[in-house]
């Protein structure tokens, strides 16, 4: 597998794990249906919760795409980068806490939930390391191309980048919590809810450990 | 810290009522008079067990005139909640405030024959923090543990209404007071809400120099006791709306919402009506607007007796009022356990029609006139009061002591603490078990029970029973 193959299958794994993740919502999707006693609701609950989650994954992603501009710089940007989420990471590692702010939120605004949810976890910022690979890949020209296209191409990547994680995560999110409510019933939030967050907290780190590695 | 939910958090009522029964109970023990520490009793309730009916560990706090009343836990079923994500909490530590010295003790009783404090926080940092006092009812809930008090500051706590406040659930810290915007709220009680819809209904007694030296029967006659339950918007932290049961219907105590979160009605019980000495309960219910309303459902008469046969209080009267101090609902939310503290019954409803509730069961057991002995032979002192329901509904618990001041005032004398248990029959009905009768230490009364494992007034569940 290719470089730009690998890190895209990233983006798509990176979604799949978001999206099993009980804390990034899918329990709140049961919730909905359960609640209005209709199919439906559940289906409205996972469109807000993508939306959310999509937008905090764009409002991460977009202004490195404006950084790249600055060609010269990439490898600096990418450095930065990986630190950043590290740092996160390490963050995340030592305060195990809750963000207390997620508690105010009301049950009826699953999409705001979604967005600080997704930005409290660094879910985004998860995806930037990998984001930047893929542009990484798409310059081998990048010296001569005009700066227009060139903010162009990496917009459109970070949509796409937005999207498929995105995409991936509604899928694994949606799958599972269409299973509860049909088929596996509540007892299977009972028993397979896992605590993620160190893993989680790891997971950043290794991220950006490898951006580290892989970033010349 | 665990990997997985505690095996104790259930996602929805009806599977809290399959788990496994209650070995265990936790029952307060209060020195009346502040003689000696109160304490926490850890009763063993496994009838299979050769201790079954007592005792089988105590622990005593270092201080004494706490006055134990009502407690809880740090956490409970509501951690599941999909918004909150508090799942890996563990139900570990009990919650007990002391209503008179507004101390607040965190216990440990993660083995619970070992019971002991984990944190004591004291009345200096509570009314720093929050400017409230006499702390009461606890729940867990989105943002931690809440707990409401009955005093504002000052002396005798009438410096600013009483509310409630915020503890941190892992820390225990005091993260400070709940309400944004109180409205027409100045006295408190207990509270409860249903977390997915995201509402909160509290309750109100009185102001402390209304109860802590005893009753002041002129502001019952005045109806200066508390009569509004209030509406808030949980995550708001707003009161959006308050609702008068009617001046006579003083102290509106307990708050009782369905356990399905998908129903959006509950239950409020009222100690006295001052024009007729009726005991009664209302039933409250979310319209589709989200507005409330509230109306009378259940009304119990007093009973004629002699003077002669009645404390001071009561002897003008003639009558025994039922004086409905506390009730409980079954997980099922189709029983529910009014107690009738004067009359010496605890009545059991079958609320399956929440706005037309049918009397299913009674038991008589002690009273201010009856004075019913136990099956066993035993005297019952006091009433029925604070009930517990185990998780699968086939149990009812109860205990005695109302409040310090206010038992010497209604049953004059020292009548002892009891805890009793009652089995519930297939189709309703209530039968006193024989079997359960719980000796305590000399000179102690008897308050709240909490079950291993969670109740029915302790748990809040996220999500319908399907």
């Amino acid at each position: 597998m290719n470089t730009a193959a690998s890190l895209w299958s990233a983006v798509v794994v990176s979604g799949l794990y978001h999206g099993v993740n009980p804390g990034m919502g899918w329990p709140l999707a049961v919730s909905a249906a359960l609640m209005a006693r209709n199919t439906g609701n559940l289906y409205s609950a996972l469109a807000a919760l993508a939306a959310g989650h999509l937008l905090a994954m764009a409002a991460i992603l977009f202004p490195f795409s404006a950084l790249l501009v600055l060609v010269e710089w990439q490898v600096q940007i990418q450095t930065g980068a990986a630190l950043l989420v590290i740092a996160l990471g390490i963050y995340l590692l030592i305060n195990r806490r809750h963000p207390r702010f997620l508690a105010r939120v009301p049950p009826s605004r699953l999409a705001l939930w979604s967005f600080l949810a997704a930005m409290a976890h660094g879910a985004g910022l998860m995806l930037v390391p990998i984001y930047l690979g893929i542009c990484g890949t798409l310059e081998t020209d990048a010296g001569h191309a005009a700066a227009y296209s060139l903010m162009w191409n990496n917009a459109t990547t970070a949509l796409a980048v937005a999207l498929a994680h995105t995409g991936a995560m509604v899928l694994a999110g949606g799958t599972i919590a269409v299973g509860v409510y049909h088929w596996l019933g509540l007892k299977f939030l009972q028993k397979s809810w896992f605590d993620l967050d160190l893993i989680w907290a790891l997971s950043l780190i290794i991220v950006g450990l490898l951006a580290l590695l892989t970033a010349h | 810290m665990n990997l997985r939910p505690d095996p104790t958090f259930y996602p929805t009522p009806q599977m809290a009522m399959q788990a496994p029964v209650e070995t265990l109970a936790f029952t307060l023990m209060l020195s009346p008079d502040g003689a000696q520490p109160d304490g926490l009793a850890v009763v063993d309730v496994d009838p299979k067990s050769d201790t079954y009916g007592q005792i089988v560990h105590s622990l005593f706090m270092p201080n004494t005139g706490d006055e134990f009343h009502h407690f809880g836990w740090n956490a409970c079923s509501s951690a599941l909640s999909p918004l909150t994500g508090h799942a890996f909490l563990e139900r570990r530590y009990l919650i007990i405030p002391g209503i008179r010295s507004s101390r607040i003790y965190v216990i440990d009783v993660k083995e619970p024959l070992k019971a002991k404090i984990h944190k004591i926080i004291e009345p200096e940092e509570l009314m720093t923090k929050t400017g409230y006092s006499r702390p009461h009812t606890i729940h867990c809930g989105p943002e931690g543990i809440y707990v409401s008090t009955l005093g504002g500051g000052g002396e005798d706590g009438t410096d600013g209404p009483p509310g409630i406040f915020i503890m941190d659930c892992e820390t225990f810290e005091i993260l400070g007071r709940y309400e944004m915007d109180r409205g027409a709220q100045d006295k408190h009680y207990d509270f409860w809400w249903n977390l997915p819809r995201d509402y909160m209904v509290s309750s109100e007694w009185g102001l402390p120099p209304q109860f802590e030296n005893g009753i002041v029967p002129e502001d019952l006659l005045s109806n200066k006791y508390g009569h509004s339950i209030h509406f808030w918007d949980l995550r708001a932290r707003k009161n959006i709306q308050t609702i008068d049961l009617g001046e006579n219907h003083q102290m509106a105590l307990e708050i009782r919402p369905a356990h399905d979160p998908a129903k959006e009605y509950g239950f409020c019980g009222v100690v006295v009506d001052t024009t007729n000495l009726q005991g009664a309960i209302f039933t409250w219910w979310r319209k589709k607007d989200g507005t409330f309303e509230a109306k009378k459902t259940i009304t119990i008469d007093p009973v004629p007796a002699s003077a002669d046969d009645l404390p001071d209080l009561l002897k003008g009267f003639e009558a025994v009022p039922p004086l409905v101090t506390d009730i409980d609902l079954s997980l099922d939310d189709k029983y529910l356990y009014v107690a009738c503290w004067g009359l010496g019954e605890m009545h059991q409803y079958d609320v399956s029609d929440p706005m037309n509730p049918v009397l299913a069961g009674k038991v008589e057991i002690g009273g201010i006139v009856k004075k019913t002995p136990h099956p066993n032979g035993k005297t019952f002192g006091y009433g029925p009061q604070m009930v517990e329901i185990s998780r699968d509904g086939k149990r009812v618990y109860w205990t005695n002591s109302l409040y310090s001041t206010w038992d010497d005032q209604f049953y004059p004398g020292d009548r002892g603490a009891a805890m009793v248990c009652a089995d519930v029959g297939e189709n309703g009905g209530l039968t006193l078990n024989e079997n359960f009768w719980v000796e305590f230490p000399e000179g102690y009364r008897s308050h709240q029970i909490r079950l291993e494992g969670g109740d029915c007034s302790t748990d809040s569940f996220c999500y319908p029973s399907v």
